[in-house]
């Protein structure tokens, strides 16, 4: 059959609808839906983030209120289900609240870092050459700190409190993103259809908007969900060692350092800051593993 | 010696790719990927491009449009310098427009295929809509119905339906000059039969100048009027398909020819036509670059770097054989230069 | 050869060099005058002068800059403020016990890992595999200072089987490898070994899963080759990229034990740091930033070179 000799005109034909596949982020969607392990956690990180924001209405204790009477009741003691802490403030309440400043502490860095660091990667990838070479032997350079020593550092030189410390972790976490921004963009940009774009008379500007981002963002956001646990493991850290959040402030990290010399007293309530904090970065991780698989299979 | 209807003329077109040297300091030098090559298209036929793996075919390709900076050299579109005063780059593009090998490469996965067709014209100031209208008529006119086509992404596509795409997205900014780039080589025999008969087609519906590029000889013979052979980044024989085909003279044209296998049990094959692999284009040999693989080759090949000369014969050659006064014991004689004709219209 | 690594080396100094101004710069980063993180605010102005001819502060800051970096290559990094003793001795002294937890970590992490890792790529997507990737998550998610608490709760204060804390009677100057030492670096390394079991385990898995897949081995198995002979194939493959892990993992712990010795009183670099920081020890604090900081890029350039040299395909990328 020529197919020249039956040309279809469109204009002929009556409005049925266009067939259409699903796009691409519809697919991962959907991959993503089905997969059991992955919707659990995205349920975890659901309420957490519900905690989050309503924590300081949903908590049935006030979380500063000191009672030097209350100090270190166990799990279980009347009015508080899960004890009071060394100052005697109520532990569940304490907990549900420092959900926000925590999540906050921890999402916030990697959320600045994959812009800046997005920003930075696709220049250096989409440019090349000399632009290319001090871009990213610059990030080298800050890459070649192991990323707890980093962060310690520069909270360490900055001084304590929250501004420093997201700072001190958005510095941490631009390298990796940039790294993998340049990676990813290189190769892009050595695909034919750049090619063809660049042969049809286009700009780079528009280039790297229509066809570079809509293929680039997809893995750099993926590696940078990846980041979200270890940026909350490392801003508690913080904390623990006094260098982040500043009492009274309730932040799981510092709660684990206030609680310390309880550890022999009180065990149990002495560890549960830490089992928020686990069970935040295990969700975090799962949904970021089911994330990466969900992208990775190709039709 | 350019006539009116020369579309496309490129003179002394250079472009060599430094190496760099890896981690253990191997490597360096320079691949002279394009090694002075001259030609002219003219308007409304379809120019052959054949020669090995490495002769610089597809170098070529990318210095015509501009994807590569070429070292030295002009090209002269419609009688304007691309890129000089007369002619932007940017106009240039408009009027010529490449298809590459790779369909699935070459199609953006993101975009829908109407999208990926409506771009060019977008880029050049056309409104979306009338993009896009435009890019539904040219996939019927390739063949691909738009309501079946239109919307869907490239990974659902055969690799003939996406080189259709390839080829209608070409057509997108109206071009006059279309690169064609081994277009068919990736795809199978059926399919490649009908995208060929296609790109016939539609040269004629559209008043298309091809510039085909290909190994695959039997598919150059089909759809050339004339046919430029390759070797090492330079250019060894230029002449009409037929007369090329049939009575080729540079030997490796003869040994390529040769090397096609017949259908005639008759003509079989006893000594293979071409000796050795391809010599390096890091250090191609001296003088004639073919003399390390020609079974014709005497010393004076070894020194002497042979021009495109037509020498009393049918079509320009780059061959001592054919140069008067070369020195070779099978050239001409030497002839008074009123009638040497160099470069072949 | 010699080129290879000359050129590798060569590569790595800018970077070196880049390292040492980010931590000299630490320093000046802190808004304010310099000498107010040295110095108490009431100290005399002589004695402000005093130290301020000391640390060069008065002078433009490249001149500083380069007087701390010839300081440096000669093996001075200056003088603790907190115990006026060398801060290069302070410094080697720690590394010695951080090293000694940071490589039992490692060790203890890499069996680990790579057992789970390749159990779990061996038997892929079995309820094997299953286990053992949600282990290795649960190695990489969890807070390791955490960990250690609880580690102490259980082993120390619940059960009295180990120390909470400390390097040993006589402290890490008199290190002796006897039970009474030993028993100080167990909870500790456990503790440290938890992440990197992770990540080699996930490694691991991947490599394993991978190199199962590639078409020859299915050609090797058809050829009759027995369980073993795959096995050893299998881990021939995986070698050398589960060892370059390895490698970084033992970095990243080198420089960021800073918590987990903070957790167990651990006299390594990392509490060295804690105390530097919190006591403004400027020299102290620059000082081992910048020894841990060059000795993972060290260690990374080492990897890199096994790596290659292991792997004759890399050399030439």
């Amino acid at each position: 059959m020529n197919m020249l000799n039956i040309t279809v005109d469109p204009r002929k034909v009556p409005e049925v609808a266009f067939e259409r596949s699903p796009g691409y982020w519809q697919t991962v969607g959907g991959r993503l839906l089905r997969d059991k392990v992955a919707m659990g956690a995205a349920l975890v990180v659901l309420g957490l983030l519900v905690l989050a924001v309503f924590g300081p209405m949903l908590a049935p204790a006030d979380p500063y209120k000191a009672s030097m009477l209350s100090r270190l009741k166990p799990i279980g003691f009347e009015g508080h289900p899960l004890g009071t802490d060394e100052l005697g403030r109520d532990l569940l309440s304490r907990l549900m609240v420092g959900t926000r400043l925590s999540l906050f502490m921890g999402i916030t860095p990697v959320v600045c870092a994959f812009f800046l660091g997005s920003l930075i990667g696709i220049v250096a990838g989409f440019a090349g050459g000399p632009l290319n070479t001090a871009l990213m032997r610059t990030i080298d350079v800050f890459y070649a700190f192991p990323s707890v020593l980093l962060a310690i550092a520069l909270s360490g030189a900055l001084g304590a409190g929250i501004t420093n410390s997201l700072i001190s972790l958005t510095v941490v976490f631009i390298p990796p993103i940039a790294r993998v921004a340049e990676s990813v963009t290189t190769q892009i940009r050595g695909r034919d259809f750049v090619e063809a774009a660049r042969a049809s008379g286009a700009g780079a500007f528009t280039i790297v908007r229509v066809h570079v981002l809509g293929n680039v963002l997809g893995p750099i956001f993926v590696y940078a969900t990846s980041l979200i646990a270890v940026s909350m493991i490392l801003a508690s850290g913080l904390s623990f060692l006094g260098l982040g959040v500043k009492p009274p402030e309730p932040e799981w990290g510092l709660m684990l350092n206030t609680l310390r010399t309880a550890i022999y007293t009180q065990p149990a309530i002495a560890a549960l800051p830490g089992v928020m904090i686990f069970v935040t970065s295990i969700a975090f991780n799962l949904l970021s593993d089911g994330l990466r698989s969900a992208m990775e299979i190709k039709s | 010696m350019s006539s009116a209807s020369t579309l496309l003329e490129v003179r002394g077109l250079v472009k060599h790719f430094p190496l760099k040297k890896d981690m253990l300091g191997r490597g360096g030098g320079v691949v002279r990927a394009v090694d002075g090559v001259d030609f002219t298209v003219r308007a409304g036929e379809t120019l052959g491009v054949v020669g090995e793996s490495g002769c610089g075919k597809s170098t070529t390709a990318r210095l015509l449009m501009n994807l590569i900076a070429p070292d030295r050299g002009d090209i002269i579109f419609d009688g304007a310098a691309v890129g000089g005063r007369d002619l932007s780059l940017k106009a240039f593009r408009r009027q010529a427009q490449m298809v590459f090998q790779d369909s699935y490469a070459s199609l953006n996965p993101r975009l829908t295929i109407e999208d990926s067709i409506a771009f060019a014209p977008q880029v050049h100031g056309l409104p979306y809509q009338q993009a896009v209208e435009r890019a539904r008529d040219l996939l019927a006119r390739v063949g691909l119905e738009p309501r079946r086509f239109a919307e869907r992404y490239p990974h659902e596509l055969s690799g003939g339906q996406r080189q259709r795409v390839n080829i209608a997205r070409a057509l997108a900014l109206q071009p006059r000059l279309v690169i064609l780039d081994e277009a068919v080589s990736a795809l199978d025999k059926s399919v490649e039969a009908q995208v060929l008969n296609l790109l016939l087609d539609l040269k004629d519906e559209f008043g298309l100048t091809y510039v085909f590029i290909s190994h695959d000889l039997n598919v150059v013979r089909y759809m050339s009027d004339r046919v430029m052979v390759m070797y090492l980044g330079q250019v060894v024989e230029v002449g009409e398909a037929e007369a090329l085909f049939e009575a080729p003279r540079h030997p490796y044209t003869r040994a390529l020819l040769s090397s096609i296998p017949s259908m005639d049990p008759d003509r079989r094959t006893e000594v293979p036509p071409l000796a050795g692999d391809p010599p390096n284009p890091i250090n191609p040999p001296s003088g004639c670059r073919f003399h390390t693989r020609c079974s014709q080759a005497q010393p004076v090949c070894a020194q002497r770097v042979p021009t495109l000369t037509t020498g009393g014969g049918s079509h320009p050659v780059a061959c001592l054989m054919f140069e008067p006064g070369s020195g070779h014991t099978a050239a001409p004689a030497s002839v008074p230069a009123a009638s040497l004709a160099t470069e072949g219209a | 050869m010699i080129a290879f690594l000359l050129r590798r080396l060569l590569y790595t100094l800018p970077i070196m060099l880049g390292v040492a101004l980010v931590c000299f710069s630490l320093v000046h980063l802190a808004p304010g005058d310099p000498l107010v993180s040295v110095l108490p605010p009431d100290a005399s102005a002589e004695l402000q002068q005093q130290m301020r001819l000391i640390y060069g502060f008065d002078r433009p800051l490249p001149e500083q800059f380069a007087g701390w970096i010839w300081r440096t290559l000669q093996g001075d990094l200056g003088t603790s403020i907190a115990t006026n003793r060398p801060v290069t001795a302070e410094v080697f002294k720690a590394m010695v016990n951080t090293l000694r937890l940071a490589v039992l970590a490692t060790l203890i992490g890499f069996v680990l890992g790579s057992l789970f890792g390749f159990v779990a790529g061996y038997f892929q997507n079995s309820w094997v595999d299953k286990a053992a990737s949600f282990t290795a998550v649960l190695g990489v998610s969890v807070p390791h200072y955490w960990l250690g608490m609880v580690l102490v709760i259980i082993f120390s204060s619940l059960l009295m089987w180990l120390p909470a804390s400390g390097a040993g009677p006589g402290g890490s100057d008199q290190w002796v490898w006897n039970w009474a030492h030993i028993q100080h670096m167990v909870l500790p390394a456990l503790t440290m070994s938890v992440i990197p079991m992770g990540i080699i385990a996930r490694t691991v898995r991947a490599l394993v899963a991978e190199i199962l897949a590639q078409e020859f081995v299915v050609g090797l198995r058809a050829k009759g080759l027995t369980d073993l002979g795959v096995f050893l194939h299998v881990v021939k493959n995986a070698a050398p990229t589960a060892l370059a892990v390895m490698g970084l993992q033992l970095g990243y712990l080198l420089g960021g034990s800073i918590l987990i010795e903070t957790v167990f009183a651990w006299p390594g670099t990392g509490f060295l740091l804690n105390s530097a920081i919190f006591q403004r020890d400027l020299p102290l604090l620059q000082g081992t930033i910048l020894v841990l900081a060059l000795f993972f890029v060290l260690l990374n350039l080492v990897v890199d070179v096994v790596q290659t040299m292991l792997d004759p395909r890399i050399a030439r990328s």
